[in-house]
């Protein structure tokens, strides 16, 4: 069953993309600490990080296309999960600091002591195991999305209700991170991290191995999002997308399956967080932010919903543009996503891949009539195309 | 010959009175130059016979030395208030009041104060001020002597009790007086008719003073203390209710403000329009820029600023949504996930906008002294810039209602977004009545703005803050319901301000927030529901 979910996943443009996550996850690494600095093919290990940076932002606009672009469900919160998964791995950093921090408190992170807390709270306990927190890592945004979500999806909260829920959730947890009793370094977050699993943070190697873990945590999540896009499963997610209440009456449990969609996505989300948290060095409550989540939103639509490598692109080209943008015309960003915003919903609905996609498909059953036309025993169908 | 003896009585009276009136000056300043030489311990001593001669300059005086500005001359001990000017002291006499020169410090010595001198200059000085002639001073005197009850300013204030004609100052006297009564070895029958007038109007600052007479009580006061606090504890409970109810009014007029443009766009045209919170601000900024030229050109007018900026607001944010509706949202109609992610994207846009020209930081816009200042309510302070938006927003509320139930173009409104395709067979212009839908909804929300400059800090971020607050009113309070959005406004508003003592601001929030979150789960659809078909459409 497994050989066949991951035959199913692998049609042939995921294939192809997670080849190239693989490869890259070995260039990369390799070209940054194998060649000398001033080698033409070296890669400085800032561009590693900001580009495993932008492969973690990948993997959550992955997240949120499987449940926006396959399941209808627009969250605007998703960069909560993230958060969460990121606060979960920060918690472990934090702990592995030990009697580094500034106050040399070997069992208290900084905060705490400075907010004269004498001991632990329990909500810390387990995290100096990397097993726990990788565990939390999974669970928490798991388990958050569970309660949410059979909550929402329970009382047929749907379309832009549940958006703006998914952004008041956000919200409020954006507002109860801010609080410093809330045991989670209030305003500043958690930073000033030293090693993961015994090996400094800010090495090269550190960097690199960390680029590859981002990658290789992208082509597994792509492998397993195509598996269940590509099941039976699937098939019914994009029906209830496509018409909720006609799904409904053939028979099928849909909050039970958007509810699994939800879930999963945020488990994505979380190890997409986790990912980012060492890359950047620090967790803060602005994660939580709502104009995060929408941001991720326009990163799918950029690239396309409703297809497993438009959000990946998306991500990337959105995220590449963002950092030249601000570094070149800082006061015009904002100008450029806010335009980027109106143009995509305008003029390309379908996002850059689904509009390729869309082309290539005319331009093969265009070929292929063409083709009809001369042999006429042809029969060879068109590749199905993606769902939109 | 009359008229020399006259000269000669006269300057003998002269002689005579002279005298007199140098000799209370010349003791004055004798007891003003002690100071200089007392010890620390003796000076209560001293304060007392100052504060005992009553003389107007006393007060003066008493305020420099429990301010520290009173300095003694080295050389020949002589007192004086001083002002600091420069390096040097500016000095003045302290009997005359008139300036004696300026010297180094150097040359003069402080005279030295600790808390309990400062208590003694500050009874004495209640007990001098307590007579004084302006009406103010003396109300100020006599709330200080409440605030810190002496039993040896007894007298004082029942003196002054005697001469004092004004209410407001007897009912404080009159407390104060009994505050000081518990404390003193009076008869028990005047410490019980103490009791009852401080239960009667005591307030917060009886409390102190009868738990304080608790300790010390003799038999038969204390079941009649005890029964003053209970009875005192309950009425502030219920002002604190009333004062929470009112916080609570004014937060949900802030948000009915705030949401009432988008009850239109959002409840009635079904647009998500992620740019309402930035219509809000350029409201604000609107009136920033009315109140700039107004302030450099007309100044007599800027009391009627807020009035000019209010149609000025309407028409600029109204052109605005107007220019959004036909340039974006009209393309978008049916999708409403788009909507929102169009919509985002120009409050983005927007928001970069007015930062781009009036920079980030916030913008002051005044209050006109209609809007300024407070009023008591009982135990309630009411401000009047809160009272007034709450006025507003009901009106507001009131003008949108009768637009959309009683004019023609609100019925047009109505029947468009209840069945479009009919509407427009029976000839309603359906994108023409959409545009001035939104154009409406827009310029509310600019009006709103003009409101909240009132309140909020206008920068560039002003709309984010209400965003997802009016999103939550609107959809708690039910879809396409302005009824629903009134209520929805002022229940959230109480609520929070109820939550708030005991959960703190922030967890207040979060808890709305979850059970908001909770309520949808028992009613989808808002309070109000719609029903009908239009439902499910």
């Amino acid at each position: 069953m497994i050989t066949s979910f991951l035959v199913k996943s692998l049609d042939r443009t995921i294939a192809v993309a997670v080849a190239i996550l693989l490869l890259l996850a070995v260039i990369v690494p390799a070209l940054n600490l194998l060649t000398a600095p001033d080698h033409p093919l070296h890669v400085p290990t800032y561009m590693v990080s900001l580009f495993g940076k932008y492969l973690t932002y990948a993997l959550l606009a992955l997240a949120l296309d499987l449940v926006w672009g396959f399941c209808g469900i627009l969250s605007l919160g998703h960069a909560a999960f993230f958060a969460l998964g990121g606060y979960a791995m920060g918690m472990y950093l934090m702990r592995q600091i030990g009697a580094r921090g500034s106050y040399g408190n070997p069992l208290l992170p900084d905060f705490m002591v400075f907010l004269n807390w004498k001991e632990l709270p329990w909500f810390w306990y387990g995290f100096d195991m990397f097993w726990f927190a990788a565990l939390m890592v999974i669970l928490v945004p798991g388990l958050v999305a569970f309660v949410f979500g059979w909550f929402a999806f329970r009382s047929r909260v749907n379309g832009v209700y549940l958006s703006i829920i998914t952004q008041a959730m956000t919200y409020a947890l954006l507002l109860a991170f801010f609080r410093n009793d809330m045991g989670f370094g209030g305003n500043n977050g958690l930073t000033d991290f030293k090693d993961i699993l015994g090996f400094n943070i800010q090495a090269d190697g550190t960097r690199a191995a960390l680029f590859a873990a981002s990658a290789l945590a992208l082509a597994g999540s792509l492998v397993v999002t195509s598996g269940i896009v590509g099941s039976k499963f699937g098939k019914v997610l994009v029906a209830l997308r496509d018409a909720e209440s006609r799904t409904r009456f053939l028979g099928y449990r849909v909050e039970h399956m958007k509810l699994f969609a939800f879930t999963v996505s945020a488990m994505m989300a979380g190890i997409a967080g986790a990912l980012y948290v060492p890359q950047v060095g620090i967790i803060n409550p602005g994660e939580f932010a709502p104009a995060n989540s929408i941001e991720v939103v326009i990163w799918t639509a950029v690239g396309g919903r409703g297809t497993l490598i438009g959000p990946i692109v998306g991500a990337i080209l959105v995220n590449g543009g963002k950092s030249i943008f601000t570094a070149a015309f800082p006061e015009f960003w904002l100008f450029a996503l806010g335009g980027l915003f109106v143009l995509v919903t305008l003029f390309l609905p379908k996002g850059v891949v689904g509009t390729a996609q869309h082309h290539l498909a005319r331009r093969r059953q265009a070929r292929a009539a063409a083709r009809k036309e001369d042999e006429q025993t042809d029969l060879e169908d068109a590749k199905p195309m993606a769902a939109e | 010959m009359y008229r020399i003896i006259q000269t000669v009585l006269a300057m003998l009276f002269l002689f005579a009175a002279m005298p007199q009136g140098l000799r209370a000056a010349e003791g004055l300043r004798n007891l003003v130059n002690a100071l200089g030489e007392a010890k620390l311990s003796a000076m209560d001593e001293h304060i007392a016979a100052l504060a005992k001669t009553g003389e107007p300059e006393v007060v003066a005086i008493l305020d420099a030395l429990g301010a520290g500005n009173l300095y003694a001359r080295k050389t020949d001990g002589q007192v004086f208030l001083t002002k600091e000017s420069g390096s040097n002291l500016a000095l003045i006499d302290p009997i005359s009041g008139e300036s004696a020169g300026e010297t180094p410090k150097a040359a003069m010595s402080k005279i030295k104060v600790n808390n309990s001198v400062r208590r003694a200059v500050r009874a004495a000085l209640g007990g001098l001020t307590l007579l004084s002639p302006d009406r103010a001073q003396r109300l100020k005197a006599a709330q200080s002597v409440l605030q810190t009850p002496d039993v040896d300013a007894l007298d004082a204030v029942e003196n002054a009790l005697v001469a004092e004609k004004d209410e407001a100052v007897r009912t404080v006297l009159e407390q104060a007086r009994a505050a000081m009564l518990l404390a003193s070895d009076r008869p028990i029958e005047e410490k019980k008719e103490a009791v009852r007038l401080l239960r009667e109007n005591g307030g917060r600052e009886a409390l102190p003073v009868l738990s304080a007479a608790l300790g010390s009580a003799e038999n038969g006061l204390e079941q009649d203390i005890e029964a003053a606090i209970a009875s005192i504890e309950q009425a502030q409970e219920f002002w604190n209710a009333g004062q929470n109810v009112w916080y609570g009014l004014s937060l949900g007029s802030v948000l009915l403000l705030a949401a009432i443009g988008l009850a239109i766009t959002f409840g009635v045209m079904g647009i998500i329009n992620m740019a309402h919170g930035e219509m809000v601000m350029l409201g604000a900024y609107t009136t920033f820029l009315v109140q700039d030229v107004v302030r450099t050109s007309f100044p007599h007018l800027f009391e009627w600023s807020l009035a000019i900026a209010l149609p000025l607001a309407f028409l600029f944010t109204g052109t605005v949504g107007l220019v959004l509706e036909r340039g974006v949202i009209r393309f978008l109609y049916g999708r409403p996930l788009e909507t929102l992610l169009a919509t985002w994207g120009i409050s983005l846009i927007l928001q970069q906008s007015v930062r781009t020209i009036f920079g980030p930081t916030n913008r002051e816009v005044g209050n006109p002294f209609w809007m300024s200042g407070a009023f008591e309510l009982g135990g309630l302070t009411i401000t009047w810039n809160r009272l007034w938006i709450i006025v507003f927003a009901l009106a507001v509320f009131a003008a949108l209602l009768f637009l959309l139930k009683k004019t023609p173009m609100g019925l047009q409104m109505r029947a468009v977004t209840q069945n479009r395709r009919m509407a427009s067979s029976m000839g309603i212009r359906t994108p023409l009545v959409d545009a001035l839908t939104f154009a409406l909804g827009s310029g509310i929300a600019g009006i709103a703005g003009v409101a909240l400059s009132q309140i909020d800090n206008v920068s560039p971020n002003l709309g984010q803050g209400y965003i997802i607050d009016s999103f939550m009113v609107v959809v708690f309070g039910g879809v396409g319901n302005l009824w629903g959005t009134l209520v929805g406004a002022f229940s959230l508003g109480i609520l929070n301000k109820f939550l708030e003592p005991y959960a703190g601001a922030v967890l207040g929030k979060i808890l709305v927030l979850v059970l908001i979150i909770l309520f949808i789960q028992k009613r989808p659809r808002g309070l109000f529901a719609l029903k009908g078909r239009a439902v499910e459409a």
